[in-house]
């Protein structure tokens, strides 16, 4: 009981200096005189929208911005889905492996995870240009770290009943493959990509911030030109792309299940 | 005519169908193929991107330790937006999760324009809620800070009132039946199952906020983001490569603690 205390009191204590810490350190110089009349100027904007924006005949509107940003994150997550498939049985901890390999798989995950995938973006526009093909490699890329653990804990459990069997009756490595550990993966992977998927829209959107292609190219210029009626129309373009991929996606998504 | 049972063959069930997963399969590939072909992507030019990519990661190492001086406040800084916007995330996320939750709330009206606001903010990622904030506010930490939070009451609450939902009704129930107001039913029955939850919830959201918060400099919101912009701007790559190591380091540690806390509350 006397310890529980001890315990509580030392969680207190910690916390009280963590957000002293913090607060002393935030240098707070008043909200700009500017920021009522421009918060008021961005809601005017998203209530009275730009609508003209929406389809414009000659290219850079916002359906063709949308597109290239749906593009972008389908492109990047086949390409995860793919590559991160080696990844995920480097990285299963499964009978008879040795723990080194599945231990140094999941550190390479992990690793892949915690890189910005915004950072990753810069490099990759430096790489092969800007445009929406770096975009598409940045979030191919990031997305290996996360895929790759979801699909290595599918693989963990699997049953290996029908491994066994199949082995039991002579089946080659090929065989086995084909018949008990595809069709028993495949559902959780397709269902993961899918998950990924709605989230590397929401990703895709910011990518033109950077350079790397998207609806977030024409969003930063109509920030920084302060034409408010036209954030406010990608803004609202963007909510409903994405409330209908994550619709689309979560129907698929159950079917799958 | 085939008799029963002298032609076995006739009477095995019929092969699914497989009509529907070449379609699918189709499909698929129709878009993949669509869209590399929309935005230029080919294998030509990852492969005569493949140089370039091995000159950069060449120029980037050594990384320069020295710039560490300079970066370190900049990572205190980002550390401190990402505690300070999950903290006022998770206040406002309170009173949203009870709302939502539909056995706490049971009038149908205000619950599901909590989830719609709830929906609405996840769909709106973090960066772009900070670009929005820094056109308010101007340059710095504020901006960055309100970006966190919103982004975090959307996540937090969800997942609170979810938790909430799944919670045992029985204490509820036990404390309807002695008269409990709605205020003591929540403090004494919803609160103490849902605790735990919902600190665990705050962890993990201030885990995802601090990665969140390395980048949010890109479009001004105070951090170390701020200082990509500087040294890849100047084609300091070594530099780049400081901050990027800084950062995973960081993120690593507080990824390890914040885990390790999550395992202890569940």
């Amino acid at each position: 009981m006397k310890r529980r205390i001890w315990l509580r009191w030392t969680i207190v204590v910690a916390l009280v200096l963590i957000y002293v810490w913090t607060f002393a350190g935030i240098e707070f110089n008043g909200i700009k005189p500017t920021a009522g009349k421009i918060t008021r100027s961005i809601f005017e904007g998203i209530f009275s929208p730009d609508w003209d924006y929406v389809y414009l005949p000659d290219g850079e509107d916002l359906l063709r911005g949308l597109l290239e940003t749906l593009q972008i994150s389908i492109l990047g997550s086949v390409i995860s889905a793919i590559v991160c498939i080696p990844f995920a049985f480097w990285s299963a901890s499964r009978r008879g492996k040795s723990k080194a390999a599945s231990g140094s798989g999941k550190f390479v995950l992990s690793f892949i995870r915690t890189f910005p995938e915004l950072v990753m973006a810069i490099l990759f526009t430096k790489a092969v240009g800007p445009g929406s093909f770096a975009g598409a490699l940045a979030l191919g890329l990031h997305s290996i770290g996360m895929l790759g653990k979801l699909f290595a804990e599918e693989v963990e459990n699997m049953d290996s009943g029908p491994t066994e069997a199949l082995i039991a009756t002579g089946a080659n490595r090929l065989q086995v493959l084909w018949f008990a550990v595809i069709p028993q993966v495949l559902p959780g992977f397709l269902s993961y990509s899918l998950y990924r998927f709605e989230i590397n829209v929401r990703s895709a959107t910011i990518l033109g911030f950077v350079g790397a292609g998207g609806i977030g190219t024409p969003l930063i210029f109509a920030l920084s030109s302060r034409s408010w009626d036209r954030v406010g129309i990608i803004l609202l373009g963007i909510i409903v792309m994405v409330t209908i991929i994550d619709l689309i996606s979560g129907y698929l998504r159950r079917k799958l299940a | 005519m085939n008799g029963t049972g002298t032609n076995g063959l006739s009477r095995l069930p019929k092969k699914p169908s497989r009509i529907k997963h070449y379609l699918t399969f189709i499909i698929v590939l129709w878009m993949v193929w669509g869209s590399a072909v929309q935005t230029d992507s080919t294998f030509k030019e990852l492969f005569t991107g493949l140089p370039e990519m091995w000159k950069l990661i060449e120029e980037m190492f050594p990384p320069n330790w020295q710039y560490f001086d300079n970066i370190v406040p900049a990572m205190l800084e980002t550390i401190r937006m990402a505690i300070a916007g999950t903290t006022f995330g998770a206040i406002i996320a309170i009173p949203f999760a009870v709302i939502s939750a539909s056995n706490i709330v049971k009038t149908p009206w205000i619950i599901y324009p909590a989830r719609f606001i709830l929906n609405l903010i996840r769909t709106i990622p973090d960066l772009l809620l900070a670009a929005l904030f820094v056109a308010i506010f101007g340059l710095g930490l504020v901006p960055g800070i309100l970006a966190l939070a919103v982004f975090s009451v959307g996540l937090i609450a969800k997942l609170t009132y979810e938790a909430a939902e799944t919670i045992d009704p029985g204490p509820l129930e036990a404390m309807t039946s002695v008269g409990a107001n709605k205020i003591q039913w929540i403090v004494f029955g919803v609160v103490p199952q849902v605790a735990a939850h919902y600190v665990s919830y705050v962890l993990y959201t201030f885990e995802i906020n601090v990665r969140a918060a390395a980048v949010l400099g890109l479009v001004g919101a105070g951090g170390i983001g701020l200082y990509y912009e500087k040294t890849l701007g100047f084609l300091e790559y070594d530099k780049t490569n400081s901050i990027i190591l800084f950062t995973l380091a960081v993120v690593l540690v507080i990824d390890f603690i914040s885990t390790k806390l999550r395992e202890k509350l569940l």
